[in-house]
């Protein structure tokens, strides 16, 4: 394929995103086009309830797509068996590890599991894998702590290391700023910048901070009501993509600074 | 995960304790048998008296090995059935399958009266209640299953199981309502539980159920360290939910079925047995919880089964009071001094 040449690592054509409910489609967001290549920071931005964890959900392969086609590396991503795409593509949820009681470097180290034998016993690879992840995302000193003792600052910087761990070239993220004060969001956006950039990985995550991911991300996806529009942070403020996101009335959006402001 | 070696002196503790205790439950019993009489008859110079020999041979040690398995195997279950449903409530027995096999055994019992006479007493040997308390939570075990192919979300199976859980103790609570005193009495002694009375068939039919769900067990040690994480995280690691949670399921089925069936409904020891050893392994790796697990489990009712045969006397109490009697106060306990709950 041409995508070879471009470094396009996940193309998405025609996409239709939604929920089967007995032979009916229920169709939350479609014709979704958009190309990301290696090392591009992508921000998915758009209202609540407009579909981007579906369209998360359905790019991480949790949920069929209703129409349309995503190819990962070039090939369709039905055509991945589950065990392939752990080596291709990594996560981060909104929700918290099932067991509070995991230490920090034990669950770090489960990003290895798709890399491990039977027993799962760790091979000096994984564990270069492992010091790495938590150096980058700086929580090596958290490595003894229970995810029960971490502020959710932490906690969320520990899930990046997970995934980290995992070593796909593919990063997903569902909303990893919420809950988050604004230097740990800060914080958050810049290491994802910052990994994107070092070590090529390409990064796609949700987010509500629309100023911050426009001042960070190299391309944005914004989910509006009817159309989904994928470019340069720049050029979509100029097409005024931002400014029909919400509704007029209560908030408003300032093109020169790249913020909301609220109206009074 | 951690490699085991920080664990190592826990493991030697739990080890000498169990042996211990398996010699002193061996030398436990309405008969005093010096220790050194039983070593004797261990290492094969036989006993100075020949039913001392008999004693121990053809009924302690096949008790002692039988609560051995049976601790092992409901402990180990246990710690399947919390980590697969997430939720430290969760027992062996939360699937319903004591109940399927007292429903089993009751019907045995207090239906055996409508047949009556002849046919009656045919059906009341010891080998039928085994083989009707294993029908029944066999059949549990089936419907369980078949639940949990069509059914994604776990938390619908524990609830579906603790369902199947009520309807056969409604059953079985209309059948005591309809059947005599006597019949009554049996059922309630059955319930009680009881480790003694097993002939070396008996145990090894029991040995090769407890291998099995054993080795299932092991087998999904490393998926189930990733469902620690939860199911979408497990799912992203590349782990086949479905396959996973039916081969779990299934393990624990064979274990507390099997356990069940033989030495009848055991409360507790599947449920309190992984909470204790979270407290003392300051790890969530299923390679190292496992093995220490079934050592616990079994040392808890080698000491239970001691306990209960009120040593000196000629009394047997039934063991399943016995579990709770010592074991719940040691998890209060446990619990009030750390204060939190671990899973």
């Amino acid at each position: 394929m041409v995508s070879e040449e471009k470094n396009i690592i996940l193309e998405v054509r025609n996409l239709s995103v939604g929920y089967w409910k007995k032979g009916n489609d229920s169709v939350v967001a479609e014709a979704i086009n958009f190309s990301i290549e290696k090392g591009e920071l992508v921000g998915l931005v758009g209202a609540n309830g407009i579909g981007k964890s579906t369209l998360l959900r359905t790019l991480t392969g949790m949920q069929d797509a209703l129409n349309g086609a995503i190819f990962l590396k070039g090939k369709n991503l039905n055509e991945y068996s589950s065990f392939q795409l752990a080596t291709q593509l990594s996560v981060v949820l909104t929700e918290a590890p099932a067991s509070k009681n995991l230490s920090v470097l034990e669950m770090v180290s489960l990003g290895r599991q798709p890399y491990t034998n039977w027993i799962g016993s760790l091979s000096e690879e994984d564990k270069k894998a492992i010091q790495f992840a938590l150096e980058a995302t700086e929580t090596a000193t958290l490595a003894h702590r229970k995810c029960f003792e971490l502020s959710d600052g932490q906690m969320q910087r520990v899930a990046i290391a997970r995934a980290l761990a995992q070593d796909t070239p593919i990063i997903i993220l569902d909303e990893p700023t919420t809950h988050l004060d604004i230097y740990h969001r800060a914080y958050i956006l810049k290491l994802l910048k910052k990994l994107a950039s070092e070590t090529q990985k390409t990064i796609l995550f949700s987010t509500h901070e629309i100023d911050l991911a426009i001042q960070l991300t190299d391309k944005m996806l914004v989910m509006a009501k009817n159309e989904t529009y994928f470019d340069d942070p720049c050029k979509l403020i100029e097409a005024g993509r931002f400014d029909t996101l919400f509704p007029k009335e209560t908030i408003d959006f300032d093109g020169k600074t790249g913020r909301f402001t609220i109206r009074k | 995960m951690q490699t085991t070696q920080a664990n190592r002196v826990q493991f030697i503790v739990l080890f000498i304790a169990l042996i211990a205790a398996f010699l002193v439950n061996l030398g436990m019993g309405s008969v005093s048998i010096p220790l050194d009489e039983i070593i004797s008859v261990f290492i094969g110079n036989g006993a100075s008296k020949e039913t001392w020999r008999y004693i121990i041979m053809d009924y302690r040690l096949p008790k002692a090995v039988t609560a051995m398995l049976a601790g092992g195997g409901l402990a180990v279950s246990g710690l399947l059935m919390q980590t697969l449903f997430r939720n430290p409530l969760a027992g062996p027995f939360v699937l319903g399958l004591s109940s399927g096999a007292s429903l089993g055994v009751a019907i045995l019992i207090l239906g055996a009266g409508a047949f009556g006479g002849f046919f009656g007493t045919i059906l009341m040997s010891q080998w039928s209640l085994v083989i009707a308390s294993a029908l029944g939570s066999f059949l549990v075990l089936l419907a369980v299953l078949a639940v949990t192919f069509r059914i994604k979300d776990t938390m619908a199976i524990l609830i579906i199981g603790l369902m199947f859980g009520s309807v056969t103790t409604a059953v079985v609570s209309v059948l005591s309502y309809f059947s005599n005193a006597e019949q009554l009495q049996q059922y309630i002694f059955w319930s009680f539980g009881s480790l003694g009375n097993q002939s070396w068939e008996g145990v090894s039919i029991l040995t090769l159920c407890f291998l099995a769900g054993l080795g299932l067990s092991v087998f999904s040690s490393k998926s189930l360290n990733g469902l620690l994480l939860g199911e979408n995280y497990a799912k992203s690691m590349g782990l086949h939910i479905k396959r996973t949670t039916f081969i779990i399921i299934l393990a624990t089925s064979i274990l507390a079925g099997s356990i069940t069936a033989f030495v009848g409904p055991i409360a507790f020891v599947g449920l309190a047995v992984p909470h204790l050893v979270r407290q003392f392994y300051k790890t969530s790796n299923h390679f190292v919880l496992l093995p220490a697990v079934l050592l616990c489990g079994s040392l808890l009712m080698l000491v239970c089964d001691t306990v209960a045969q009120l040593p000196f006397s000629e009394f047997t109490l039934p063991i399943n009071a016995i579990t709770s009697l010592i074991g719940a106060p040691v998890v209060i306990w446990l619990l009030v001094r750390k204060r939190k709950l671990f899973f």
